[in-house]
């Protein structure tokens, strides 16, 4: 398990969000294509810390930043999709092509 | 020495659940069952945080998506079609340029991530890391915390103002409602 090996899974969690937040219809299915990005960069950050910081406990900090930023987004995200769907009736995003309103 | 062997073989385990269980995410005809092979993801990541020695915040990621997932899956069962994956779907636009994107991201991240010279320094004592992790929390980086409090707390109230059906002065979607095409037309 060395450092390269683990950034490489991290870029392929990344890389896996990437498609799925570009190519998803369904809101709830592009949020998981955010979560799945976050959690990328969440598991390059653990393993930085674990291998090249030294022990730094500001880095596991982060880590509990990049948490809150996962609870915030999914949170909001949630509300925004009851919301529109409240109003517009909508569940993905072709529904969608007039924000205004 | 067995313990290395075995913490490799369980970081392959781990990482190869988490690929194939991220990418089955978007290959599954049911949208709840979406939402668990995305807990899967998590579950196998906080697994090999664990593996490197950041057990408090690979359980607590566990913890976190397990009620975070069930969230998703009710909202899947309330607002989306075809939850139970009953019929074959394909919800994407743009999947091929998506496709490229991602790929082109992976391989980069990647190459950064071998070709960059990172520090030999690993935790000097990984028994008390998770010690120091609670130190600093109600240590030095008490403010980053208590902001991350508070950022929560205005979370939950914006959610809470963002999803209401009720709005302060009336229903929450009051002036939404396109006008008329005509001047004085009664608007609906």
């Amino acid at each position: 398990m060395t450092t390269e090996i683990v950034l490489i899974v991290a870029a392929a969690l990344f890389g896996i969000g990437v498609y799925g937040a570009l190519s998803q219809q369904s809101f709830v299915m592009l949020m998981m294509g955010i979560e799945l990005m976050i959690n990328g960069a969440l598991l390059a950050l653990v393993v930085l810390w674990a291998r090249a910081a030294g022990g730094n406990p500001e880095g596991q900090m982060l880590g509990v930043v990049f948490m809150t930023v996962m609870a915030v987004e999914m949170a909001l995200g949630f509300a925004l999709i009851t919301g529109v769907y409240r109003v517009r009736r909508a569940d993905i995003t072709e529904k969608l092509r007039r924000l205004k309103g | 020495m067995i313990g290395p062997l075995l913490v490799d073989a369980a970081f392959v385990v781990f990482a190869l659940l988490a690929i194939v269980t991220g990418y089955r995410v978007f290959r599954t005809d049911s949208m709840v069952r979406a939402a668990f092979y995305l807990l899967a993801s998590f579950a196998a990541v906080g697994g090999i945080m664990v593996l490197l020695g950041a057990e408090f915040l690979g359980m607590v990621l566990i913890l976190m998506m397990a009620g975070e997932m069930l969230v998703m899956a009710i909202v899947m069962v309330m607002y989306m079609m075809n939850p139970a994956g009953l019929n074959p779907m394909v919800m994407v636009h743009q999947n091929r340029v998506a496709a490229i994107a991602g790929l082109v991201a992976f391989l980069a991240l990647s190459a950064v991530g071998l070709a960059g010279e990172f520090p030999d320094q690993p935790v000097p004592d990984p028994a008390s890391a998770t010690e120091e992790l609670g130190r600093e929390l109600l240590g030095n980086s008490m403010l980053v915390f208590q902001t991350a409090g508070i950022t929560l707390l205005a979370t939950m109230i914006g959610a809470i103002a963002i999803a209401g059906s009720r709005g302060r002065y009336g229903s929450a979607d009051e002036g939404s409602v396109e006008p008329g095409l005509q001047p004085d037309e009664e608007v609906a």
